[in-house]
C-alpha cells in the first residue's frame, strides 16, 4: 500500500531519508537545500530516525565528515546545493577516489558570481567529472524514489561510488506537489542493511585509508574508478527493473517521449521536462512530429540509449540549464553530440539552447520556438545557429 | 604517572620502516601521544610528513586503522568516523571502547584546517586533536605558516637585503583552541617526554574534544644537525619559547616551569632560520623576540595566577 503525501521536493528527498533511516548524516544549510536538512533534523528530535547527525561548520567538512563516516563503515547521507557543492569540491574526489558509497541529494542551484539562489545546473555539471553518478530528477516523485534507488546503487558492492540525487532549486525542491510514499517496512527491506567493504571501525583487521599513491599505482587505481562507472551503467538496468518492480515504475538511463515516429525532439533534464511534454502534446495535435527525450541518468552518460533514441532524427534540440563557457556549446549538448557522432551513421542537425540559468523561467512559449527552430533545421537539414540562448535578453 | 620502563613495553603503533627523516620530531611526538592509550585507536592525518611518509601505497606503517582524507580537514573526517562509531555503537554493531586520534601539522591546524578544528571542537566530538607544530610547511620545502615564529627565515618569508625573515609573531593556537571552553587543552614537546605522555594519557581519558599543541623539531626546517631535535626541543622549554602548559576544565597550569628562563638566544642561535638575526643590525630584533617571549610568558603566569585563586580565566 502505498499513501500519497502533499510535500515539496526537499520534503521529499527528507521523508525518503527518514525511510533509509542512516546511521550517519553531516549536513550544513544552503539555499534552496535547506528545507532538507532542516527537516530531517526534525525528525531526528522526534526520534523518527536514529542517524547520528554532525551539524558541522561548512560544506567542506560537511563532504569531509561524510568521508570518515563512509570509511568508517556507516551509512551516510547529506545534501546541498550551489555554493556548497562548490565547497565540496576537492572532497567530491575524495569521496569517489576511496570509493565511498555516499549518497547526497543535490538541490541545483546557480553559481556565484553574481550571487543567485534560485535554480540552474551550473552547480551539477561543475561536479560531473568528480566520479560520482548523478541522476537528475523532473519532479518530487522522482527525488523520493531515486533516493531510495541511489542507496541501492552506490552499495552495490561491484559499483561502490557515492551517488549525487539531482532536483530543481524551487521549482521542485520548493514546489508541493502529491508524493506517492512506500510503506516504511518495504523501503527497509529494498534497502537492506549495510555491509561495509574494510571498514576502518574493524580494528581487528586495521586498514590504512588515503595512502599516498605514486606513479607505481595511482593510474591504475583511477582506471578502476572509471570502470566502476562503466560497471554501473552495466549493472544500473538491473537496479532500475528491481525497482521498477517493486514499485510499479517505469525508470530507466532517458525516458523516450512520443519518439517512436519523431522526426524531431527536444533533449532535457530536470524539471524542464513536465514543460517540454506539455509543448510536445500540443505541438503534436498540430501535426508535428516532436518528441522528447529526458535525461535521467547523467553519469554515467547513456551514450548508446541516447544514440538508440535520435537514430531516426532529422533533428535534435538540446538544452542546458548551465553554459560550460568553453565557447562550444553546453555540458550536455557536447556530450550528446559526442554519442550521436560516434554511435551514428549519419549527421543529425544539432542546435544547442543554454536557457534558465539564475532560475530565468522557461515557458511554454520558449519551447515551442525552439521547437520551430529545430523542425527548420530538419526541413533544411542546416544548422543556422550552433549555440542559441533562450529566453534572455541580448 | 608513567616511567619509561612501563613504555618500553608498549607495541609501537607506528613502526619502523616508514620515510620519515632520521631526526624527525614529528615521528618521536607521534608515538609518544599513542603510549598515551592502552584501548584500540583510529588514527587520522591531515596530508603533509607524516601521512605521506608512512603511507606510500602499497606500503602502511600504521599498525592501527589509519585514514588520510586531505590537508584541511582532519578534524571534520575524524569528526565523520567517531560519529560513525557513536551510531554504530548505539546499535550495538560494534563492543569496542576506541579511541580516535587526529593528528595535522602546523600549516593543517593553525592555518588551512583552523575552521574544521575549531568546529570539531565546538560539536564536542570525542577525539585527541594533536598538531604536530614544527613551525612551516615543512612538507613543501619550509614556507611560513601561522605558527612561524617571528624573525624566521622560510622560504616564503625569506632574510634577505631587506627583510630580516617572517614580521607577524606566530599565532597562540593554544588560547585559541581553549578559549572553546573544551574540557582538555595542552602544549607539550618531546624531550619532555614524560609530560607529553602524561598529557596524552590525561587527554585520552577525557570525555570530549582535546586537544595537544606539540612543538616537534625539524631539522630541515629549522636547519640544525639531525641528531639535536631533542636538544632543540629542550631548549625551547628552557628559554620559555614553549612554555608546558595545560588547561583542564578552564584552569591554566604550568605542568613545568625552568627554574630560571635561559636567553632566548640560546634557542636561536643553533638554528640557521635564526641566523641573520645575529647579524649586528639586527640584534633590536634579538631583543625584540626576548620582550616577545617575556610578554607571554607573563600572560600565562597572569592566567595560571588566577587560575590557582581558584577562578576560571576569562578567556
Amino acid at each position: 500500500m502505498t499513501k500519497i503525501l502533499p510535500l515539496t521536493g526537499d520534503h521529499a528527498a527528507a521523508e525518503s531519508m527518514r525511510q533509509i533511516n542512516p546511521d550517519v548524516v553531516a549536513a550544513y544549510p544552503i539555499t534552496p537545500q535547506t528545507e532538507i536538512v532542516m527537516s530531517f533534523s526534525q525528525m531526528a528530535a522526534n526520534g523518527l530516525v536514529d542517524t547520528e547527525l554532525i551539524p558541522v561548520e561548512s560544506e567542506h567538512s560537511a563532504m569531509s565528515a561524510c568521508v570518515g563516516s563512509s570509511a568508517a563503515g556507516a551509512r551516510t547521507m547529506t545534501a546541498t546545493s550551489s555554493q556548497g557543492l562548490a565547497l565540496m569540491w576537492e572532497i567530491l574526489y575524495v569521496a569517489s577516489g576511496l570509493r565511498l558509497p555516499i549518497v547526497m541529494h543535490t538541490v541545483n542551484r546557480a553559481l556565484s558570481a553574481p550571487i543567485n539562489i534560485h535554480g540552474d545546473h551550473s552547480d551539477g555539471m561543475g561536479a560531473r567529472d568528480s566520479g560520482w553518478i548523478q541522476i537528475y530528477c523532473e519532479n518530487g516523485q522522482e527525488v523520493y524514489e531515486m533516493g531510495l534507488m541511489a542507496i541501492r546503487l552506490a552499495e552495490h558492492s561491484d559499483i561502490l561510488l557515492p551517488v549525487m540525487v539531482c532536483q530543481d532549486g524551487f521549482i521542485t525542491s520548493h514546489a508541493i506537489e502529491g508524493v506517492s510514499i512506500l510503506e516504511d517496512a518495504d523501503v527497509k527491506k529494498y534497502v537492506g542493511s549495510y555491509v561495509p567493504k574494510d571498514p576502518l571501525l574493524d580494528i581487528s583487521h586495521p586498514v590504512t585509508y588515503g595512502p599516498i599513491d605514486l606513479q607505481d599505482y595511482y593510474f591504475e587505481h583511477r582506471y578502476q574508478q572509471a570502470e566502476a562507472m562503466r560497471t554501473a551503467k552495466k549493472k544500473l538496468p538491473e537496479i532500475f527493473a528491481e525497482f521498477n518492480k517493486f514499485s510499479g515504475k517505469k525508470y530507466d538511463f532517458i525516458e523516450k517521449y512520443k519518439m517512436d515516429d519523431a522526426e524531431v525532439a527536444v533533449l532535457a533534464l530536470s524539471s524542464t521536462c513536465g514543460t517540454t511534454r506539455y509543448v510536445v502534446d500540443e505541438m503534436r495535435e498540430k501535426g508535428i512530429k516532436v518528441g522528447m527525450i529526458k535525461l535521467t541518468v547523467f553519469r554515467p552518460f547513456p551514450m548508446e540509449e541516447i544514440a538508440a533514441a535520435c537514430k531516426n532524427l532529422k533533428a535534435l534540440a538540446v538544452l542546458d540549464r548551465a553554459d560550460s563557457c568553453a565557447a562550444q556549446g553546453g555540458p550536455v549538448f557536447n556530450d550528446v553530440c559526442t554519442a550521436n557522432y560516434t554511435l551514428l551513421d549519419k549527421k543529425i542537425p544539432t542546435l544547442n539552447y543554454i536557457y534558465g540559468l539564475g532560475g530565468r523561467d522557461i515557458d511554454e512559449a520558449q519551447i515551442r520556438n525552439i521547437i520551430n527552430e529545430t523542425v527548420e533545421a530538419a526541413k533544411t537539414g542546416k544548422v543556422k545557429k550552433l549555440i542559441n540562448y533562450s529566453g534572455v535578453r541580448i | 604517572m608513567v616511567n619509561i620502563k612501563e613504555l618500553s613495553q608498549i607495541p609501537e603503533r607506528l613502526t619502523g620502516g616508514h620515510r620519515l627523516c632520521g631526526g624527525c620530531g614529528a615521528t618521536i611526538a607521534v608515538r609518544q601521544i599513542l603510549m598515551g592509550t592502552k584501548n584500540p585507536v583510529v588514527v587520522g592525518s591531515a596530508t603533509g610528513c607524516l601521512e605521506v611518509s608512512t603511507t606510500i601505497y602499497p606500503y602502511s606503517a600504521w599498525k592501527v586503522p589509519f585514514i588520510h582524507n586531505a590537508f584541511e580537514n582532519s578534524a571534520s573526517n575524524m569528526s565523520g568516523v567517531e560519529t560513525a562509531y557513536k551510531a554504530m555503537k548505539k546499535k550495538g554493531k560494534i563492543k569496542e571502547d576506541i579511541k580516535f586520534l587526529a593528528f595535522g601539522g602546523d600549516g593543517g591546524t593553525y592555518d588551512i584546517g583552523l575552521q574544521a578544528l575549531s568546529g570539531m571542537l565546538e560539536r564536542g566530538h570525542n577525539i585527541l586533536y594533536v598538531c604536530y607544530n614544527n613551525e612551516a610547511y615543512m612538507n613543501t620545502s619550509v614556507q611560513r605558516s601561522g605558527a612561524t615564529p617571528f624573525g624566521a627565515d622560510t622560504t616564503t618569508s625569506p632574510a634577505g637585503k631587506v627583510k630580516s625573515g617572517k614580521d607577524r609573531i606566530r599565532k597562540d593556537l593554544t588560547s585559541i583552541v581553549a578559549a572553546h571552553h573544551v574540557p582538555y587543552a595542552a602544549q607539550a614537546t618531546i624531550s619532555n617526554w614524560k609530560d607529553l605522555v602524561t598529557k596524552a594519557e590525561k587527554a585520552f581519558a577525557t570525555e570530549g574534544p582535546t586537544f595537544i599543541n606539540v612543538l616537534a623539531p625539524c631539522f630541515r626546517g629549522w636547519r640544525y644537525p639531525a641528531e639535536k631535535t631533542v636538544e632543540m626541543s629542550k631548549l625551547a622549554v628552557e628559554t620559555g619559547y614553549w612554555p608546558l602548559i595545560e588547561v583542564e576544565n578552564g584552569i591554566w597550569r604550568f605542568t613545568y616551569k625552568p627554574s630560571v628562563r635561559k636567553p632566548i638566544a640560546d634557542f636561536l642561535k643553533p638554528q640557521r632560520r635564526f641566523e641573520h638575526l645575529f647579524q649586528d643590525k639586527n640584534k633590536h630584533l634579538l631583543d625584540k623576540i626576548q620582550e616577545q617571549t617575556d610578554e607571554h610568558w607573563a600572560y600565562l603566569e597572569r592566567l595560571t595566577s588566577i587560575s590557582c585563586a581558584g577562578e576560571k580565566p576569562a578567556v
